[in-house]
């Protein structure tokens, strides 16, 4: 099997990479905003929607929407994250991964292992921030719910977002840190060679395909 | 309301140094003795007649208590329960219900809006509605159901212990009106040295577990009861036997607030320092020491470079 290693395979459709950066500016609108009200050092960041109130009245709505764009890429993505035997070992040779030392590791599919977990730490976190979130929006639903649960659910609610936060930046640095990965959720498209040494076994299955 | 003199601010929401604290003045609290109201309500009327708010007019709801509840036009309300005593005799127990000023207010420290909630150094929790972004996060933090948030602005209201009158050598208007002396106002430790014969007279008189109340949970606070019955706080209208602050409030509003910007920050900074150690992860660039791609090469039946 002879391909020219710089041929684009196109990793994701247009609407894929829409929904992702749909996402993607969302989460950042949401999570600015969040922080504002988390920290007093970061309330300054409430400037950027207007001022506190704004803030306020801003946040939850960007959140539903974030959720709502979230959930449709959950579904694309959902079976390609599917967590495998081969990514154990993936995972076992982390020191690998850090090393640049791609050859070491098991043959990757679409995602690799780490991809994987932080896909279902954004589930898991997205889902619990909405729902907590519910808890204790006002004026609209907070009074709905005891006291005791709307304390539970503000405590878990920051606790989630931290989490989210702390994924975001790793997602974030993996694509720095993999050149190419940018240009395929921008553009579409990756160059065989960054297929096969990245995610060899979904390369091989795109090359027998096409 | 507006601050007072920055000068008199003790602790303010979501700042977090210190506030100007060169000068100290005396902490003032008000006394209610329940054991002398008669339910008039006359201080609910002071009350909204000097701050010239007014609810509007509701339903009877089968209770003394009118209106039901406290909302963003009423700052302070009766709370009466009836209440059958061992000898089988009626006790009616009145309790004027509001923002108890508490030492450690959980609204305070709950409130994400820097200065919509201040401490002044004589005692008075006291909202600063033009900084309240209306997020209900002093509705969370307090252990005593007392803000409310108005459904026509989006602030939230509750008891100023008249700030304004205080700061002008003048007691606060619930206190001037009440007919029975059942409300009295001074500094905190008048008011507990005359709350102290207050409960020695009542023990006297057969209520061998009166007491007052100024639960040490919330550090003690600036609105104290007389109660006949101190060993049971509960039956006043659930009055809460030992508020504090809530555990899950301390955990939100204490450790994790540095934790999860450390936390962000650590991760930003080893992104960072790795990328300086190990540097890119490139598959189209394999020139250079970062490149390991042999056996891709071989692989796509390619010969490395």
């Amino acid at each position: 099997m002879s391909v020219d290693p710089s041929a684009p395979i196109q990793r994701y459709s247009d609407s894929e990479r829409m929904n992702h950066w749909m996402v993607a500016i969302l989460f950042v609108l949401v999570a600015l905003s969040g922080l504002s009200l988390f920290h007093p050092a970061l309330f300054w960041l409430s400037n950027f929607f207007g001022g506190g109130p704004w803030t306020r009245i801003l946040h939850p709505f960007l959140g539903v929407a974030a959720v709502a764009a979230f959930v449709v890429e959950m579904v694309r993505f959902w079976s390609d994250n599917r967590l495998e035997e081969r990514d154990r070992q993936w995972l076992r040779q982390w020191r690998d991964v850090l090393a640049n030392r791609e050859d070491k590791l098991p043959a990757v599919g679409r995602y690799n292992a780490a991809q994987k977990v932080l896909f279902w730490a954004m589930v898991v976190c997205m889902l619990t921030l909405f729902l907590t979130g519910v808890v204790f929006w006002r004026p609209w639903f907070a009074d709905s719910f005891p006291i005791f649960l709307v304390r539970l659910a503000t405590l878990v609610h920051a606790v989630m977002a931290t989490i989210l936060i702390l994924t975001v930046i790793v997602h974030v640095y993996a694509a720095i840190w993999t050149k190419g990965s940018i240009r395929a959720m921008m553009r579409g498209t990756v160059s065989a060679r960054w297929a096969m040494k990245h995610h060899r076994a979904w390369a091989q299955e795109k090359i027998k395909q096409s | 309301m507006s601050s007072l003199q920055s000068l008199d601010v003790k602790q303010r929401s979501a700042t977090t140094s210190p506030s100007p604290s060169i000068r100290s003045t005396v902490e003032v609290a008000k006394l209610i003795d329940i054991s002398k109201c008669i339910g008039c309500k006359a201080c609910q009327v002071a009350c909204g007649e000097w701050n010239d708010i007014r609810d509007v007019v509701g339903h009877n709801v089968g209770l003394y208590d009118n209106p039901p509840d406290l909302s963003a036009n009423t700052w302070t309300v009766m709370r009466f329960t009836e209440r059958e005593t061992e000898g089988g005799k009626l006790e009616w127990l009145i309790r004027k219900d509001g923002c108890m000023h508490c030492a450690d207010p959980g609204c305070l420290k709950a409130c994400p809006s820097p200065g919509a909630i201040v401490q002044y150094a004589n005692g008075i929790v006291d909202f600063i509605e033009e900084h309240c972004i209306g997020c209900g996060s002093c509705i969370t933090g307090c252990p005593f159901n007392i803000p409310r948030i108005s459904k026509k602005d989006n602030k939230a209201y509750k008891c100023t212990l008249c700030s304004d009158r205080v700061s002008v050598g003048m007691e606060p208007a619930c206190v001037k009106t009440c007919p029975t002396g059942a409300i009295t106002f001074g500094s905190k430790q008048d008011m507990i040295e005359h709350a102290a014969e207050r409960v020695q007279d009542l023990k006297e008189r057969g209520y061998q577990n009166a007491g007052l109340y100024d639960p040490k949970g919330v550090g003690g606070t600036h609105v104290m009861y007389v109660l006949q019955h101190a060993d049971a706080p509960q039956i006043y209208h659930g009055l809460p036997r030992d508020p504090h602050i809530s555990p899950l409030v301390n955990l939100w509003k204490g450790a994790l607030k540095p934790i999860a910007l450390l936390a962000m920050g650590a991760a930003v900074l080893t992104g960072f320092f790795h990328y300086v150690k190990v540097g890119p992860n490139d598959a189209d660039a394999d020139e250079g020491e970062g490149a390991r791609s042999k056996k891709v090469g071989s692989e796509l039946g390619q010969e490395e470079r």
